[in-house]
């Protein structure tokens, strides 16, 4: 059970969060773990959860996703230990699961050169105007579609074999440690033919065009030192968002810094630089306002010497900002005081669509914590679950 | 011939250890579980026809790395999830 106090969370700028509470829909959080997925029903008020767990007990799930367009389809992107990628599809709210007949798969290449899915780590759907359509993200990068609700994935676009986007993934091992990723499909919710996509490594791209074609986004981006920005290669965005209430605003995580565009720009803003500079600007995950485009929050990690990936000073915060990135404040009311190591993945933090909104992350160490009031206060809602790899919320219809 | 299911796999076949299947190699062999046992062989076999990290073949005892390996259909195939750890 969850009770959390009412508080006053940030200073507003733009939007204030009203004191109007959530309306009578029924918010669901999906929790991907190393070791299966859960559910957590809310009430009205998110005042408590029921959880409803595992589902695939034992099975790797890196994103579980509640489709918004009918809130009940559900996809999850499961492997094993032992067994390769698959995707599973539930139209009962996980009751009963489904594998898709056609996971996403590269396309073979006779001469032994081609490449295999080793997981499917994100998965997005489409808008309102494409129903039925998801995309999905893999280890190493690919980029597929799938136009029937998950059942059959196919590869998207040219980049999977396209030469010079070969050339940008770069080799296994200049990705993340458990490989190299494509993550943070977006899809304009005004036009859905415009998407973006970010891979770790390789940076940020965006399509105008329905996917015939990409392009790079990485101007302003920083790179570690040493390396050519100009290089997509030596990209590292972690996450990107785009903003519901302005899609031509998106915020940026990255591997060197906190950053915010606003289109038709093509310059990513360092927005990070006004963090406390005993805290850095490093992290793993984003999470914008749904309604107020200036608003969004970051939980840091610690990016220091040996990148400990722990909270910095065991001492974990959420920060944010309701002013574009002008200014952040420390968010921490009811998060552990000290030696709490942990750190919060890229997919791990997210925020429902509740007034005021609901902010929730799951932890490397299995804890869920919420705040009912937009980062003013936060209680922890589940604990003991495996290494936390994905948190959703969305609404059931 | 029989087939010997590992447990992981073993929600595709309705939970039991030992299936039947067809063919004149392993790869065909699995084909046809495949046809029996719809998704059961990207599991174990990738895209790009490379046999996964943590899945073995054994033919009659002896292990196999080749999807080309002749079989007979008096002989026995197992199927074994190889450790992963953690």
């Amino acid at each position: 059970m969850v009770r959390t106090a009412k508080s006053t969370a940030l200073p507003a700028a733009r939007a204030k969060p009203s004191t109007r509470k959530v309306g009578p829909r029924r918010a669901v959080l999906l929790v991907a773990t190393r070791k299966g997925a859960w559910l957590l029903h809310g009430d009205a008020s998110r005042r408590t959860w029921r959880i409803d767990g595992p589902h695939f007990l034992g099975h790797v799930i890196h994103h579980l996703v509640l489709d918004p367009r009918d809130g009940r389809t559900l996809l999850a992107a499961a492997k094993t230990g032992h067994l390769g990628p698959t995707v599973f599809r539930s139209t009962d709210l996980g009751r009963t699961w489904e594998e898709a007949v056609r996971p996403p798969a590269f396309a073979r290449r006779a001469d032994g050169s081609g490449r295999a899915v080793d997981h499917t780590f994100w998965l997005t759907p489409s808008t309102a105007a494409e129903p039925g359509v998801w995309y999905a993200g893999t280890s190493p990068q690919g980029l597929f579609r799938s136009d029937d609700g998950g059942a059959s994935w196919a590869p998207f676009s040219t980049i999977n074999d396209d030469a010079q986007y070969l050339e940008w993934f770069g080799t296994a091992q200049d990705g993340t440690p458990d490989g190299p990723k494509l993550h943070s499909i977006i899809v304009d919710p005004r036009d859905p033919k415009h998407l973006y996509f970010g891979m770790s490594g390789g940076g940020v791209h965006e399509s105008t065009d329905g996917g015939a074609t990409f392009r790079t986004l990485i101007d302003g981006l920083e790179v570690v030192e040493g390396f050519d920005a100009k290089t997509p290669t030596f990209h590292d965005p972690h996450c990107i968002r785009i903003c519901p209430s302005d899609p031509d605003r998106l915020y940026q995580q990255n591997h060197c810094g906190i950053y915010r565009i606003d289109r038709p720009s093509n310059t990513w803003l360092r927005i990070g630089r006004k963090m406390p500079k005993r805290v850095g600007d490093i992290g793993f995950n984003m999470v914008v306002h749904p309604r107020d485009a200036d608003a969004a929050w970051v939980l840091p990690m610690d990016g220091r010497s040996v990148w400990p990936r722990t909270s910095p000073d065991g001492k974990p915060a959420v920060y944010g900002t309701r002013n574009g990135g002008k200014t952040w404040q420390r968010l921490d009311a009811g998060l552990p005081r000290e030696q709490a190591w942990w750190t919060v993945k890229r997919q791990a933090m997210c925020a429902d669509a509740g007034d005021p909104v609901g902010l929730y992350f799951g932890t490397t160490a299995g804890e869920l914590w919420a705040s009912r009031d937009e980062g003013g206060k936060w209680a922890c809602i589940a604990r003991g679950l495996p290494e936390i790899y994905a948190v959703e919320a969305g609404y059931v219809g | 011939m029989r087939v010997l299911i590992p447990s992981p796999l073993r929600s595709y076949t309705g939970g039991r250890s030992w299936a039947e299947a067809d063919g004149g190699t392993l790869g065909e062999v699995l084909d046809d579980l495949d046809r029996r046992f719809p998704g059961i062989r990207f599991r174990m076999i990738d895209e790009q026809e490379n046999m996964r990290r943590h899945i073995r073949f054994f033919v009659n005892g002896a292990q196999s790395f080749d999807l080309a390996q002749p079989l007979q259909p008096a002989d026995e195939l197992c199927i074994v999830q190889a450790l992963s750890g953690g």
